[in-house]
């Protein structure tokens, strides 16, 4: 066992497919940066709000003014230098710092999928995706090595499969399966679909997309691992995520999932990739194939420990819910971060009362006064959000003159297909608590029951 | 190689046919709900012949004040202020149709921005030059304004009808008046020439088709207009100190309670589908909800609509005397809209999968 694990960390492969990699994954990131700003998402959702909201112990992280756009710039500029692998290591460390930045600054803008761009980028600080094929490799032979590691290539691979496999686990669920929600919910509202406009007003349309979808992210890793199955596993890729890409406003992440999982095939086909683009930009592309084994660094084990704990924590953390009461769509309480995509149809609708506890005046607060409304949108129905814009008002209007204050919600919450819900205690003076990891008492029961994981 | 390119070829055509923005054609299919067909109603039998009465009234409106400021008299005032009143109950039946032309006009907020600016309305008058097409005046013309320079003048008629021997007063009632006229024609042509197909052809499931994009004012005018700004904020649901001044129709005697059955009124029919002053129903939220099964919500959302109504038969007929001397039960009436907000902005609007932010950003 021992010798058969330090047999696979001495073994090597070709550095093509983690090159091909490299350039896909810059050039996504570089147009995604691009689109963001022509989206005029900067302004809108870092410029213009008042108020951010922050993840709990990250509240230092905020916008910087008109200085986003300059982080925006240094983000797309490190993220064309990883592309062409020109300084990769300087290059993915500061995409992975600045891009993680971005996110961490509102929450309000949460997607499975840019936590997944953050630690992707965070595993290829440690891969030598400049080995191949890059400019550091041309302008320094020393740097150049047509092998790499298996375990490299390997862990991009584990990567992807676990971000599969664990969506398709979240799918085992009761709304999913047995009631076909949300989809239930999203599909028929796609009428004017080309072609398949009428076909999503069947009712059995959104069953078959339901099971389907968790069918294809529980095998669709293994699939695309065993070699007979691959290329028809890859063609599913494709219709899988253009299909998501037509019926939801889903931005970038098709693509970068499609160009992701080339990185299952066999170096003969990233060959053939880096053959055609050595053509269409003239490039010696021998000169890199010069079948030299990547040096084994000296922070080698480091590299791998660092990895591996990386896996672990990956492995364990969509795990945490189960250490919260009540149900994980309801309370959301260890629900981010853990692969949960397209799974709720929720919306919620919250006021807040302000008591100035001394004069016994109340008034109600438009949240409009204080919030985008994007923010109010996802404020309105995660518990963590309510509580910190709670606490927000409370100093707002300390600072306007009221010395007792006392800030209650009345909120209701919708999940799913199910008739509104009050959600957190009406009577509850949410001063009271502070933000923690710790279970918040002050949400309400759901009155319903999810079967599943 | 050469496949894979084919494959990726294929496949970043079909990206293009499909995620292009098409407006697409009205389904006609049995089993799926005829949006186009429920446009149809809403501009057909709701939205156009409501302007068009509209429309009327403050022609009329126009002429009874070119009548009055021609002869400045006490039966002239009353005649004006008889057609003020009616037309501004009709007013409530257009307000929330903030779509198309009135959209782009600011519509609503130069006819209905309260409370008026009184100081700077007189000082307006006395200065003799006044520009109000500028959007800074939104809070001096309008009915407001009309209602303070027909009701707020004087003590008497006799009163408000000396006032009117000068003639900056004249002016500056008729500019109002005419202003307010021809905004409306404006609005009421752009109806009655190309925008009720554009209205109705728009059929699209996208943020800038028809159905999403005024079920998102629905829900505005609702929350915003008729919930806040007809009870919420004379009743300081939003500071905690009642405010007489931001009552709608503020100098009149008895209209504001009037003016705020009619919105609320016009807000009720409209989920029901209901043609304008008849009886006849056709295709709106409540039959929507009902094609998706979703009977249940139609009913709440008819039955609150009940309890508000029945709820405002406590109220005095002039808000202001009612923040005034029972704030109480204004802000019972505010609670009973605020359940009908939940269940439009809420729940109706989850069961029609709109979205109801106007961000357009991306989900997961």
């Amino acid at each position: 066992m021992r010798r058969s694990i330090t047999k696979y960390f001495n073994s090597y492969t070709e550095a093509a497919p983690l090159a091909v990699f490299r350039i896909g994954f810059g050039i996504l990131m570089l147009a995604s940066i691009i689109r963001f700003y022509l989206n005029g998402w900067i302004e809108k959702l870092y410029i213009t709000p008042k108020f951010h909201f922050s993840y709990y112990g990250f509240e230092w992280v905020k916008p910087l003014g008109d200085f986003t756009y300059l982080l925006f710039i240094v983000c797309g500029s490190a993220a064309f230098f990883v592309a062409i692998g020109y300084k990769y290591r300087i290059a993915i460390i500061t995409f992975f710092l600045s891009f993680t930045y971005i996110e961490l600054m509102d929450k309000t803008t949460y997607l499975n999928h840019y936590y997944f761009i953050s630690i992707l980028s965070f595993l290829l600080i440690f891969l030598p995706a400049n080995a191949y094929f890059s400019l550091d490799a041309w302008k320094n032979s020393g740097k150049a090595f047509q092998k790499i590691p298996r375990w490299c290539i390997d862990s991009i691979k584990l990567l992807l499969a676990m971000v599969y496999f664990y969506a398709g686990l979240a799918k085992l669920n009761s709304d999913w399966l047995i009631n076909a929600m949300p989809l239930k919910i999203w599909l028929p509202s796609k009428y004017d679909l080309p072609f398949f406009g009428d076909l999503m007003q069947q009712e059995w349309v959104p069953y078959v997309f339901s099971w389907s979808g968790m069918l294809y992210d529980l095998l669709i890793p293994f699939l695309l691992l065993y070699k007979r199955t691959r290329f028809v596993a890859f063609l599913a890729v494709i219709v899988f995520h253009v299909l998501t890409r037509v019926l939801f406003p889903i931005g970038m992440f098709p693509y970068i999932m499609i160009i992701s999982a080339l990185i299952f095939f066999s170096p003969k086909v990233h060959h053939q990739i880096l053959n055609k683009i050595s053509l269409w930009f003239n490039i010696n592309k021998v000169k890199f194939d010069n079948n030299l084994l990547f040096n084994k660094s000296r922070n080698r084990k480091f590299k791998i420990s660092v990895v591996a704990i990386f896996f672990l924590v990956q492995l364990l953390f969509p795990w945490r819910y189960l250490l919260y009461p009540n149900e994980l769509f309801w309370t959301e309480e260890g629900f981010r971060f853990s692969w949960r995509v397209m799974l709720m149809e929720k919306a919620g609708y919250a006021e807040f009362k302000v008591v100035d506890a001394d004069s016994g005046k109340r008034f109600y607060v438009n949240n409009s006064d204080f919030l985008t409304p994007f923010q109010e949108k996802q404020m309105s129905f995660q518990p963590d959000f309510i509580l910190q814009y709670a606490h927000f008002l409370a100093d707002h209007f300390r600072k306007e003159g009221h010395s007792n204050i006392e800030v209650y919600v009345e909120s209701y919450v919708g999940l799913n297909g199910r008739k509104s819900k009050p959600y957190i205690s009406a009577d509850v003076n949410l001063l009271n608590f502070d933000d923690s990891f710790k279970h918040k008492t002050f949400i309400l029961p759901f009155y319903d029951e999810i079967k599943g994981l | 190689m050469k496949k894979f390119s084919r494959i990726l070829i294929v496949a970043s055509l079909i990206f293009t046919a499909c995620s292009s923005e098409d407006e697409g054609s009205g389904n006609s299919e049995v089993d799926t709900f005829d949006r186009g067909a429920m446009l149809e109603n809403w501009a057909d039998n709701i939205i156009v012949p409501s302007f068009d009465n509209f429309k009327s009234s403050t022609q009329q409106l126009e002429d009874l004040t070119i009548a009055f400021t021609s002869n400045p008299s006490e039966e002239n005032l009353v005649a004006l202020r008889s057609q003020f009143e009616s037309s501004y109950l009709n007013f409530q039946t257009v307000a929330m149709f903030d779509i198309g032309k009135a959209e782009e006009l600011n519509y609503r907020r130069f006819l209905n921005t309260y409370p008026l600016a009184t100081s700077e309305v007189e000082s307006k008058i006395a200065g003799g030059s006044y520009n109000l097409e500028l959007p800074s005046s939104f809070t001096e013309q309008g009915f407001p304004a009309l209602d303070y320079l027909l009701n707020g003048l004087g003590e008497t008629d006799a009163e408000i009808v000396a006032k009117y021997s000068s003639e900056n007063y004249r002016n500056y009632l008729l500019d109002v008046s005419k202003r307010i006229n021809s905004l409306t024609t404006e609005v009421n042509s752009s109806w009655q020439a190309d925008y009720r197909d554009t209205f109705i052809s728009s059929t699209s499931s996208s943020s800038t088709g028809s159905v999403d994009k005024f079920t998102n004012k629905y829900i505005m005018y609702y929350e915003t207009f008729l919930r806040s700004g007809k009870i919420g904020y004379p009743a300081g649901a939003f500071t905690g100190t009642p405010s007489p001044i931001n009552v709608e129709a503020y100098y009149s005697a008895d209209l504001s309670k009037k003016l705020y059955l009619q919105s609320l009124k016009t807000t009720q029919d409209f989920f029901n589908g209901k043609y304008f002053n008849t009886s006849q129903t056709g295709k709106s939220y409540k039959q929507y909800l009902e094609f998706l099964e979703k009977g249940d919500l139609a009913n709440d959302i008819i039955s609150q609509f009940g309890t508000i109504n029945s709820q405002a038969t406590n109220l005095d007929d002039s808000f202001k005397s009612q923040v005034e001397t029972n704030n109480t039960l204004m802000l019972v009436a505010f609670d009973e809209l605020q359940k009908q907000v939940v269940l439009l902005k809420l729940d109706m609007v989850q069961a029609l999968s709109i979205s109801i932010n106007y961000v357009d950003s991306d989900g997961d």
